[in-house]
């Protein structure tokens, strides 16, 4: 279709605009699929997060380090919490690579922007995934009056 | 659906002519966007004003024909039919796509100037004309023609009515490309198939006369392909035949999706 160009022959204006080549394939399909099934999860694991940390009990006074070290002393909300993870950064960076693809026209621009937000998912996902399953709720030498009850059973 | 009402000036054009069952006359201002490389202006564009004398029942299209015919016949724009079935003259009339020849001027407010483009997102030739050729060949990618096997039958081929109605709706296109060229994401780079494209091929998908359906889904299933479509409703809205174009894309979208799973 696109003619090459080579040094005699004067690129059709028209070039840009053809379909350069096709992509078919069930990628794009399942990334469609996956952004509506984690919707509906992230529904439940945010709004129950939000619930259980914000409004049960004492609520949001609640929080502190001993707090948050004793929810992750429990295997159900470092399940939960890796869920929530994982799907928010799934989701998320899928989402921020379609709005890269539908605003950055030039191939160059969408290579810099789509490596940096994989980065940063890398890294987010590497040391939030570290951090839920190597926690310590109760450090050696800290104050007592800091940590959760836990740590005095 | 088609041609909505921005003001719905009861008295537009009252301006004139007390006689009668005369129609009322107005003076109207169209401000075109031009571009014309072999002119004096080189590759930039440029915005002209026209004020023509127009009845209460023109069309903007019959406003651009005074203009041609009466001002400046250098104003370059494509029309044929001029009765909203050849799908020549799609412009971007205040910022809306809409055929010229179907928009009333008393509909897009003509106290202010009237504000006339080309179609976004393809390469304009010449002022109102653009080129067609990338929205066709995405036309011509989804095989608009009816495909089956077996010997031809020495009869027609017979359709329930239930099983026409299925498509109806995506008959209707006249390939105007209003809907493509309002679609943000064919703006960006050109490569989405866009709705047309889809809109046509859902025509033959679900016509149960047609047995094509597994290759047109396997070639719409593709990363510029349905799956570009972030359900703007911008062709919808554009669309100067009512098609539901949003609804179809979907349509094809959940056939895709039942057939994967
Ligand atoms: C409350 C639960 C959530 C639901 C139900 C939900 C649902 C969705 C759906 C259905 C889409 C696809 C839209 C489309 O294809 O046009 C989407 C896109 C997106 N989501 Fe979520 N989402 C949720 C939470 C999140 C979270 C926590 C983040 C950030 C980490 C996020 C970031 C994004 C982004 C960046 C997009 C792309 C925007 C777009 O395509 O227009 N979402 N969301
Ligand atoms: S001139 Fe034919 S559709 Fe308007």
């Amino acid at each position: 279709m696109t003619t090459t160009p080579s040094a005699q022959v004067i690129p059709s204006p028209r070039d840009p605009y053809a379909r350069r080549k096709t992509t078919r394939g069930n990628y794009e399909l399942y990334s469609w699929v996956f952004m509506r099934a984690s919707g509906v999860l992230l529904i439940v694991l945010i709004f129950g997060h939000l619930f259980v940390n914000l409004m049960v009990g004492e609520g949001v006074h609640r929080i502190d380090f001993a707090f948050v070290g004793g929810k992750w002393t429990s295997p159900f909300w470092q399940v939960w919490d890796l869920l929530m993870l994982w799907l928010a950064m799934f989701h998320g960076t899928n989402g921020v690579r379609t709005i890269i693809n539908d605003y950055a026209s030039r191939d160059l621009t969408r290579g810099i922007l789509k490596t940096l937000l994989y980065l940063a998912f890398v890294i987010t996902v590497a040391l939030g995934t570290l951090v839920i399953f190597t926690f310590e709720p109760c450090p050696a030498n800290a104050d007592p009056a800091l940590l959760a009850s836990i740590c005095f059973e | 659906m088609t041609a909505v009402a921005e003001n719905t000036r009861a008295d537009a054009g009252t301006q004139t002519d007390d006689a009668p069952g005369a129609v009322a006359s107005f003076e109207v201002t169209l401000k075109i966007r031009r571009y014309n490389p072999e002119s004096e202006h080189g590759e930039n564009v440029i915005w002209d004003e026209f004020t023509v004398q127009a009845h209460g029942t023109d069309r903007v299209l019959d406003a651009l024909h005074k203009i041609k015919w009466e001002q400046d016949g250098s104003l370059t724009f494509r029309r044929s039919c001029a009765h909203g079935i050849c799908g020549s003259d799609a412009m971007r009339i205040n910022g809306r796509n809409r055929l010229a020849c179907k928009t009333l001027l008393k509909d897009v407010n003509p106290d202010k100037p009237i504000t006339v483009e080309p179609i976004k997102g393809l390469p304009v030739v010449k002022d109102l004309v653009v080129d067609m050729e990338p929205f066709f060949a995405s036309y011509r990618e989804i095989m608009p023609f009816l495909i089956t096997s077996g010997n031809e039958p020495s009869r027609e081929r017979i359709q329930s009515q239930a099983d026409r109605d299925r498509f109806d709706d995506t008959t209707k296109c006249i390939l105007c490309a209003a809907c493509t060229s309002s679609c943000p994401v064919f703006w960006t780079d050109g490569q989405y198939f866009g709705p047309a494209a889809i809109v046509n091929a859902h025509r033959f998908i679900f016509d149960s006369r047609d047995e094509g359906a597994q290759q047109r889904l396997e070639i719409l299933n593709d990363k510029e392909g349905v799956w570009r479509c972030r359900t703007t409703f911008n062709c919808t809205e554009a669309c100067p035949r009512g098609i539901q174009v949003t609804k179809a894309i979907q349509e094809v979208k959940r056939a895709m999706i039942t057939r994967a799973f």
